[in-house]
């Protein structure tokens, strides 16, 4: 098992009642899809406002960080990397900004 | 002693106003879920401090809230923990999936786009929460893209009633200019199987199975921008208004033009009569008089603000054509506010109480059936809901 750290944009925060970052325990081998099944199983109350219900798609206006690379586009089965697994860097959640 | 609750929700959160049978003296709570539009919230009749509220937001979609408490504490309904069968979180209460399923009777995916095109369906946001007269776990959310849900979980689950979609004329239904919202939901309290809807740009519409199908209720209305003046839908309606005690009268805020029927919609009639403009959005009726009806007349439909910058209430005694402007304690020079669709309520105390909302962030009320009006907060985010609950 494993402790990921997750980064949620502040909105989210709230919605979760939780006010720093969030720790969770996922399989040894964590992908991008299952450590935000993991999230929502932990706070129901995020089903949705990242990922669609029905298609597990993200939400057009949110991005994926890990590493200062942009997850975003990658496929819901890909490895987070070495330093989000091991806890060292966080798996971020970023509202982007849309207009102006 | 009576006091009265007023719910008010705006682009940056929702608003909680309260005072006594009186009036005169307010309390503010809020924002609640602050940077969130609400769009609506409205309280179950038969149990008042159930409060259910929409919650929505361009990065994170929608979410519902409910109060046990009158809006002092609010829960997401279905945040209890437990795995579909999927394998996937439950969290249900923000659900809103369109049912397409043969068996239930509407495989309908589509609807008409801007450019004339089919389109589909694709689910937004609620714009409107309608709870049953008689039972406190149930509720009905008005969508956008336009469809009727209901829960009977107390908003834990949403099961779309497909017969509205499914019946007949949804692939020519159109987006107005601020989307296609379904923003109506009236309950008959003389008969639980009836049911009016209105959708912007679909029309109205009455069931008189429980939901189960459903009729455009739309002949008379004319709107110029169709090919077809008379269309059985594509016509903009704004809002309806219908007092408890006659269920078979309707007003109706179109587009253009304010409407009334007298047969439960099968037919309209205009009554906008002396009206400087009958553009608009609002629509309510007093909640002692039914023949009393009160409008926000709007310039145009392309300068979305009061005539001459004079902010005005028009009400008709005569259920409509003769109107007179109610203008005591609102501003008469350089408004240019709005007052949106779901943004003005009536108390049911014996001067009735009418409230309305604006764009620039008031909240208006008069406690005198609109003779005088008073500001009960006057900076709030621009306002989109307004509803009144009268507490014993």
């Amino acid at each position: 098992m494993s402790t990921i750290r997750i980064l949620l944009p502040q909105h989210l925060r709230t919605l979760a009642h939780v006010k720093d970052e969030v720790l969770l325990e996922v399989e040894s081998s964590p992908t991008i899809g299952s450590v935000l099944d993991a999230l929502e199983a932990k706070y129901p109350a995020l089903c949705g406002t990242i990922r669609d219900h029905g298609t597990k798609k993200r939400r057009a206006f949110l991005r994926y960080f890990a590493c200062e690379n942009d997850l975003s586009h990658e496929p819901a089965d890909t490895p987070l990397p070495r330093a989000v697994v091991t806890g060292k860097e966080p798996f971020i959640v970023l509202g982007a900004i849309a207009g102006g | 002693m009576s006091k009265v609750r007023v719910l008010v929700g705006t682009r940056k959160g929702a608003f909680i106003l309260t005072a006594d049978g009186k009036r005169d003296k307010w309390e503010v709570s809020g924002p609640h879920f602050a940077g969130w539009e609400i769009y609506h919230m409205k309280g179950s009749p038969v149990e008042p401090d159930r409060i259910y509220a929409s919650q929505s937001s361009g990065w994170f979609g929608q979410v519902i809230q409910r109060s046990s408490d009158g809006g002092k504490t609010w829960e997401t309904p279905g945040g209890g923990v437990g795995k579909s069968p999927e394998g996937f979180p439950i969290g249900e209460s923000n659900r809103f999936v369109y049912d397409t399923s043969s068996e239930t009777g509407a495989p309908l995916t589509t609807h008409q786009w801007y450019d004339g095109t089919q389109h589909p369906w694709e689910f937004k946001r609620v714009w409107h929460l309608e709870p049953s007269l008689t039972d406190p776990d149930t509720v009905y959310a008005g969508v956008e893209d336009a469809a009727i849900f209901r829960s009977t979980d107390g908003a834990h689950s949403w099961h779309e009633l497909p017969g509205l979609r499914g019946n007949g004329t949804g692939p020519r239904w159109q987006p107005g200019a601020g989307g296609m919202c379904l923003h109506t939901i009236i309950l008959d309290r003389t008969n639980p199987q009836r049911m009016y809807i209105a959708i912007s740009a679909a029309g109205a519409f009455r069931t008189d199975d429980g939901g189960k199908s459903w009729t455009p209720i739309n002949r008379g209305l004319r709107s110029q921008f169709l090919p077809d003046e008379d269309a059985e839908v594509g016509h903009c309606v704004h809002h309806i208004a219908m007092h408890p005690s006659r269920p078979d009268t309707l007003f109706m805020q179109k587009h253009w033009d304010v409407m009334r029927s007298d047969n439960a919609g099968d037919m309209w009639k205009e009554i906008s009569g002396n009206l400087p403009t009958d553009f608009g959005f609002v629509i309510d009726v007093h909640a002692h008089e039914p023949e009393t009806v009160y409008v926000v007349p709007i310039k145009s439909d392309s300068e979305h603000y009061p005539l001459d910058g004079k902010l005005q209430v028009f009400r008709s005694r005569s259920g409509g054509n003769e109107w007179e402007p109610l203008t005591r304690g609102l501003p008469q020079s350089n408004c240019y506010v709005n007052v949106l669709r779901d943004a003005m309520a009536v108390d049911s105390l014996d001067k009735c109480g009418i409230y309305f909302g604006t764009t620039g962030g008031q909240v208006f009320a008069s406690s005198d059936a609109g003779d005088s009006w008073f500001p009960i907060v006057g900076h709030l985010p621009p306002v989109l809901s307004v509803e009144v609950q009268t507490l014993s």
